[in-house]
């Protein structure tokens, strides 16, 4: 039986190490092509044509006109008379022309007659949604009426975060070609090996007909898994043109109106609890929505799961406006925005340092002493003891505050399949159905195959993002890494295990005393024994080498290459202009859990990335939508707000790279590290201002207003 | 909607066409747009031309002559991309914000979304595929790969571009002004960090040739 374990941390020479990533030139110099970047010969370009209502019926449609356009190949009605719309921006039709100038125009020239009906877009009153409104049902632990009753200290606030973006600078699209024995789907997605099966399913044809191909996608943070309408429709313009390819990506305002968003989440909670700051009492009343099926629902309260007596009501909005998908640690940032504010504001109430009252609860959590170490550490590296001051203890114009979030995610491997092969003359590849979206998984790949051969780094090809490949999960829930490393682990294993049988009998050394090490095979113990790679690769004859590795969700944790559950806290300094209402951010720290970090380079790269988009969502984004029209107010990205190189501030990150840590397997924490920054940040500005800002993000207005409610109050 | 009527004179390009005006003449007109004069003409006559139907122009891209047939409302960006395969600029915003599409034209840094093709004729036009040859990486490039300045790397090609032309103005910039310089351009990963570090080494490299 192959002993898969990973080779002891301070023996292993590429695994751990800070390799730069293997694409960044190709990335770097612009040579990589991404499924946008696709100009294959005869290509033909394609648009859709939307809904201007957000409710609406399709009466009539007419697209004579447009087809009598020259250059026009093919047109396909997706949504006919008798339609009834959801959402503004919902795809009405598909137009492909011969170059995208002509398929716009031929767009415009398509005539569609709309019964508008009533429309609701905006759920942040919730005494304003009507019956648009689903309660999720009641929820009590414990005696939540006594323990606000007897508490000593409570506090009642109100919070929301809106709905944002994706805002992926690729957009969602793809080229196709109907080809005469299969279709040729170049997507950007995160989902290589099972996007080919989707596309299938939408046009009704078995799964072998759809060959994937996406080396290089431009962001997706959980909106890229489907195949999508609009990649069916590009497939069947491309059918009706001949079989010429056909390239439809959606265009920025498209992108950002239907292409996926993050749930808001609004709540009104109170806290109860005593002067020492134990809590003892929680309430919620939460709504949210991710468009006409609802929204999310937020795990409240958030990590302090076992404060002892609660309630907690959850309603769902259904309102006219482009779906929810999975972004980045669903729900998550969300909840602990929510629940860290609320104690935050607790603390403020009895008078406490927050970080006081977050470690007095630490109990509450089920990992006390990984939050407290990590707390700790995160005081140290933004120096909070002497930092911190009460926000009613602060005066003069501008006014610094310090604030906190907590965040936990799982981050198991998912179920991954991959082939290795040596081949005679020693070359190495790697065939795995995953994908790159920009998390250096190509590199981290690299590092484990290599590691386990004893080879560099660049005797090994790492080929990925084609679905003939074995088949690996989609990228999503930090589940990469755990689930190609330890498959991958277990192909190279496997492929050296076959390659050591046959170079034993010549060595005359017994397989299982042998191993490989720089670029040779040598004997264990035994270093004047050996061979060079090239030489033992010689010897198989001519048939390469060819083994497969799995994870397997269920039995990885028994095995240990992965695990799960990576905790971590964000912590932040902000500067409040008391005039303006301008939030700067001085500092963002995060202390990221983490097992085995196969590339530390590229894992801080993704917890920086993380805080950056904390920044983004406790500062810039939402998603405005106007009652009146229905529509996106900001669907470009002009008036959609992302932070820019001046406005993110010092970032610090911290990771325990220990053997302790290491212990634990690969654990993703791409998703952990995007959870608590929105409310660090938003938790430093109420302490900076002495009062909180209901909403995030802290634009000037709401912070020029909070301030104005607390005068007039 | 009103005319192109309202720019400054100084600020209308020399041919006559801007992106802006030609959307709302197209608005207004509907289609009427008449055929006519090429962007050279144009310029020689100092008018405010009207054009419809695919010419053909040379463009003059990493000191290449390209000839390519455009529709005047064509962006120069688009003309790359999709009629010459020269896809290291993105098409993103695709209205002047983000900066994905940004090459070097007469010396300026420009979004490409935001110039016309027939606009940047007789203009050398620099764009990330002249960076370095092929098999090669400039400077500014490898040290986007030694700080790990890029995720999904959709941004990057834009960055390095703004890159240079700032670093050709602001040799040894400190990072305050890297902030400021590079704040046209925008990146969804958040790999700030690592460009900060990567300007300021490239800012190095270049200096000591």
């Amino acid at each position: 039986m192959a002993e898969y374990k990973w080779p002891p941390m301070e023996q292993r020479k590429l695994m751990g190490k800070r390799i730069a990533r293997l694409d960044g030139p190709m990335k770097s110099s612009g040579r990589a092509k991404y499924p946008s970047d696709m100009n294959k010969p005869g290509l033909l370009f394609a648009v859709l044509l939307t809904s201007p209502h957000a409710h609406a019926k399709v009466k009539s449609i007419d697209v004579a006109p447009a087809k009598a356009m020259k250059g026009v190949t093919a047109i396909r009605v997706i949504s006919g008379p008798g339609t009834e719309i959801q959402w503004a921006g919902t795809e009405v039709a598909a137009i492909s022309a011969v170059t995208e100038e002509i398929a716009r125009d031929a767009a415009k020239a398509i005539l569609v007659e709309y019964e508008v009906l009533p429309h609701l877009v905006k759920e942040e009153n919730l005494a304003k949604v009507g019956p648009r409104a689903k309660a999720a049902g009641e929820q009590i632990t414990g005696d939540p009426d006594k323990a606000f009753q007897d508490s000593e200290a409570k506090i009642s606030g109100d919070y929301g975060i809106p709905v944002i973006t994706h805002c992926c600078l690729e957009p969602h699209g793809s080229v196709v070609a109907w080809g005469t024995d299969k279709i040729e789907f170049w997507p950007s997605t995160q989902a290589v090996s099972t996007v080919g099966g989707d596309l299938a399913k939408l046009l009704e044809l078995p799964a072998t007909q759809v060959k994937v191909d996406c080396q290089y996608m431009g962001g997706g943070f959980g909106s890229k898994f489907p195949a999508d309408r609009w990649g069916a429709e590009a497939a069947r313009l491309s059918k009706e043109s001949g079989g010429r390819p056909v390239k439809l990506f959606l265009d920025r305002a498209t992108e950002l109106t239907i292409a996926g968003v993050r749930p808001s989440h609004f709540a009104k909670i109170k806290v109860a609890g005593k002067k020492d700051g134990t809590m003892t009492g929680w309430q919620s009343e939460s709504w949210a929505s991710g468009g006409i099926g609802g929204g999310g629902m937020a795990p409240l309260p958030y990590v302090f799961t076992n404060i002892p007596n609660r309630r907690m009501n959850h309603t769902q909005v259904s309102i006219n406006a482009g779906p929810a998908r999975a972004w980045r640690a669903p729900n998550h940032p969300q909840a602990s925005f929510l629940t860290c504010s609320a104690i935050s504001d607790f603390a403020a109430e009895i008078g406490m340092d927050p970080y006081d009252v977050f470690m007095k609860n630490l109990d509450l959590t089920l990992r006390a002493d990984t939050y407290r170490k990590q707390l700790v550490k995160g005081a140290e590296l933004i120096d909070w003891k002497k930092k911190f001051q009460l926000g009613s203890a602060k005066t003069g114009n501008l006014r610094r505050g310090l604030g906190i979030g907590i965040a936990t995610w799982n981050g198991a491997g998912h179920a991954s399949k991959c082939r290795l092969t040596i081949h005679p003359d020693g070359t190495v590849e790697v065939e795995i159905g995953s994908q790159d979206i920009g998390t250096a998984t190509r590199t981290c790949i690299a590092q484990v195959a290599a590691e386990t051969l004893g080879l560099p780094m660049s005797a090994v090809k790492v080929k990925l993002g084609d679905n003939s490949y074995p088949p690996s999960g989609p990228s999503g829930g930090s589940t990469t890494i755990g689930g190609v490393s330890s498959s991958t682990r277990k192909a190279a294993v496997n492929a050296l295990e076959k390659l050591l049988e046959k170079v034993a009998p010549g060595m005359g050394v017994p397989a299982d005393q042998l191993e490989a090490n720089d670029s040779r095979i040598v004997a264990k113990g035994n270093p004047n024994k050996a061979m060079s790679w090239k030489q033992a690769c010689q010897k198989m004859g001519p048939t390469a080498i060819s083994e497969m590795g799995e994870n397997e969700p269920r039995s990885a944790a028994r095995e240990g290459l992965n695990t799960a559950g990576a905790s971590g806290i964000q912590m932040a300094e902000v500067e409040v202009d008391m005039e303006t209402g301008v939030v700067r951010i001085v500092e963002v720290v995060a202390v990221q859990d983490c097992g085995l970090v196969v590339n530390p380079r590229t894992a801080e790269s993704q917890v920086a990335g993380a805080l950056i988009m904390s920044v983004c969502s406790a500062l810039m984004e939402e998603r405005i939508m106007d009652q009146t029209t229905g529509k996106v107010l900001n669907a470009d990205m002009e008036f959609y707000k992302l932070a820019g190189l001046p406005d993110v501030g010092k970032l610090t990150v911290h990771m325990d790279i220990t053997k302790e840590h290491d212990a634990r397997g690969i654990i993703g924490l791409g998703e952990p590290c995007a959870i608590g920054g929105v409310a660090a940040i938003a938790n430093a500005a109420a302490n900076a201002l002495g009062v909180r800002v209901p909403m995030v993000p802290l634009t000037p207005e709401r912070v020029l207003a909070a301030l104005a409610n607390r005068r007039n109050a | 909607m009103s005319s192109s009527n309202e720019i400054p004179k100084d600020q209308l390009p020399k041919s006559g066409f801007s992106r802006r005006s030609l959307l709302q003449s197209a608005g207004v007109s509907g289609g009427v747009l008449t055929t006519g004069l090429l962007a050279e003409d144009a310029q020689a006559q100092g008018a405010v031309a009207v054009m419809s139907g695919e010419v053909e122009i040379t463009l003059d891209i990493n000191g290449k002559k390209r000839n390519v047939k455009v529709e005047p409302r064509v962006t120069l960006l688009d003309a790359l991309r999709n009629r010459l395969d020269m896809t290291g600029a993105k098409r993103v915003c695709d209205r002047g914000t983000c900066g994905a599409c940004t090459m070097i034209v007469s010396g300026k840094v420009v979004y490409g979304c935001s110039v016309l093709a027939v606009d940047a004729v007789g203009k050398p036009i620099q764009t990330i595929e002249g960076l370095a040859p092929e098999g090669q990486l400039h400077p500014i490039s490898k040290a986007f790969v030694n700080h790990d300045a890029q995720q999904c790397g959709y941004c990057t090609p834009g960055f390095i571009m703004a890159t240079k032309g700032f670093l050709d103005r602001n040799p040894a910039p400190t990072v305050e002004q890297i902030d400021k310089g590079l704040s046209g351009n925008l990146c969804r990963c958040g790999t700030y960090m690592g460009m900060k570090a990567a300007v300021l080494e490239a800012a190095k490299e270049i200096k000591n040739g």
